[in-house]
């Protein structure tokens, strides 16, 4: 579905992304995990267009979108993204929040994109919520309505950026239950996360990232359990407990 | 935008490719922007060119040698606005900063400040700029206050003071109030009095958004010291219509424009710049 070759992203004279090759298939769930400043978030937002790369090639669905012909609205429309700080807009009502794309980019109308959003809402738990503003939201609930908002337009690819890392471990549960349940209905999702038991519970492929380079990939129980490269391991040793 | 060359590391055809095709969209885009303007620009000229009473507008309006003649006595008169700008805009930031501090106060000392600050406010803003000017320049000599100078120069910048001192004030109070309540908390759990509080971290941010907004009131003040050609004093504007009159011509008005322009420009393209850097600094990486 998404395959990355080679790509290359710098600041300045800071490389973020070196040479980086990735492949997704449809069903499958990535997790990114590697320490703060791998290129983690800088990777998701390279696929979603966010970020011009400076070399390599993304194709998605079998159309290279890293040519600066393609139009990134059209590509976005197919692709959805959640951010660590929620990002909800905080003048719409949850309910506005998620009906604004669906309404105003893929022509719903406005009674068709409501029960959408409200239905998924619902089943997230938030249907209390609807009509409230996020402000008014805990971390976990705009954290949810953030998914919610991204899930509306039924994007083919989920991209999510380390979506549980502002949240407290009490309400961390309830947005990856979301996105384990998610990932058994099949959506293809890349994923930056923390959240080690999570990723070997739900990937189908972890990423080690160290210094913008994809240093280790494999099935989470070769990566996570048994790492071969040294980076892997000393990068697991000081994250996993015990 | 192309990338440094890091040590180690060339860029692959595909995106040389790729760098001649942004290349060519960039170029495509400036092609574009240079028709429009040129559609536009000419269109208008053209309307006015071509206008029946163009040649009589070119001869009373745009005549050079009254240009040159009225030159050296409205730069004389414009230097009056200048200095009158350059003296009051302080004045006008301190004034309106200390009003709009004093109404977001919370302090039980400060409550008949504070109500006698909304009435200055809505009092002033209600009176329009040259009435004030006219009460100031011939009302306040007529006092006969004794150790305050009577000249009209004085007062009428006194009058734009406090005309424009009420409308930054409450620039500067929407800017304050726009600071997100958990800056102040954050600042009071670090043990920080109001007062420190207000100076360290809430008007810093205020005054940062609030530049735009303020340096509109500027350009306009820039404009309204030619208010004070309404009570004889020889500034640009005054000298520009003692030429007119005499001379049956009005280029010293069009001279006296350009003048104006050319001082507002750069203070605009100044704090565009201010803005520009100051979001490059602090939201550097977000997205």
């Amino acid at each position: 579905m998404i395959e990355v070759r080679d790509v290359r992203k710098s600041y300045g004279d800071r490389v973020v992304l070196d040479g980086v090759s990735l492949t997704v298939e449809t069903g499958d769930v990535v997790c990114l995990i590697g320490s703060s400043g791998s290129g983690k978030s800088t990777l998701l937002r390279c696929l979603d267009l966010l970020e011009d790369v400076d070399d390599g090639v993304i194709e998605f669905e079998g159309r290279e979108i890293s040519d600066p012909l393609v139009d990134p609205r059209e590509v976005r429309q197919s692709i959805g993204m959640v951010f660590q700080a929620y990002n909800l807009f905080p003048h719409l009502s949850v309910l506005a929040n998620c009906t604004l794309a669906p309404r105003k980019v893929h022509g719903r109308s406005k009674a068709e994109a409501e029960a959408t959003a409200r239905e998924l809402l619902e089943r997230f738990g938030l249907g209390e919520h609807v009509d409230k503003h996020p402000d008014r939201l805990s971390g976990g609930q705009q954290q949810r309505a953030a998914l919610v908002r991204a899930l509306c337009t039924s994007p083919r690819l989920l991209l999510l950026d380390e979506i549980t890392a502002a949240l407290d471990p009490e309400l961390v549960g309830d947005v990856l239950a979301i996105v384990r349940d998610l990932a058994e209905g099949g959506t293809t999702m890349v994923l930056a996360t923390h959240e080690m038991a999570f990723a070997r519970d739900v990937a189908t492929r972890v990423c080690f990232l160290d210094g913008g380079r994809i240093v280790e990939s494999g099935p989470p129980e070769q990566v996570l359990v048994a790492p071969e490269q040294p980076r892997t391991r000393e990068f697991l040793r000081r994250v996993l407990p015990g | 935008m192309s990338a440094p060359e890091a040590p180690g590391w060339s860029p692959s055809d595909r995106e040389l490719e790729r760098r001649r095709v942004r290349a060519r969209l960039s170029r495509r885009r400036v092609a574009a922007a240079s028709l429009a303007t040129v559609v536009v620009i000419g269109g208008l000229a053209a309307v006015v060119l071509l206008s029946p009473g163009w040649p009589r507008v070119r001869e009373s309006f745009f005549d050079g040698f009254h240009a040159r003649e009225s030159l050296p006595a409205i730069v004389d008169g414009f230097w009056i606005n200048v200095k009158m700008f350059l003296i009051a805009e302080p004045l006008i930031l301190v004034l309106g900063l200390a009003l709009a501090i004093v109404r977001s106060s919370r302090s039980p000392w400060l409550v008949p400040v504070r109500g006698l600050a909304v009435v200055y406010t809505d009092v002033v803003r209600g009176v329009p700029t040259l009435l004030l000017v006219f009460l100031f320049a011939f009302g306040m000599p007529a006092l006969e206050l004794q150790g305050v100078p009577d000249s009209s120069f004085f007062w009428a910048t006194v009058a734009l003071v406090i005309s424009y001192s009420a409308y930054v004030a409450e620039v500067f109070r929407s800017g304050i109030e726009s600071v997100h309540p958990s800056q102040v908390l954050s600042a009071e759990a670090l043990a920080l009095s109001r007062g420190q509080t207000m100076r360290h971290v809430v008007v810093p941010q205020a005054v940062r958004r609030v530049v735009p907004p303020l340096l509109n009131d500027f350009v306009s003040l820039q404009k309204d010291t030619a208010l004070v050609a309404s009570v004889s004093i020889f500034d640009a504007l005054f000298t520009a219509r003692d030429y007119a009159n005499f001379n049956f011509n009005y280029t010293p008005y069009v001279v006296v424009a350009c003048f104006f322009v050319a001082m507002t420009v750069p203070l605009a393209r100044l704090c565009d710049w201010l803005a520009a850097r100051v979001a490059r600094r602090e939201r550097a990486g977000v997205l």
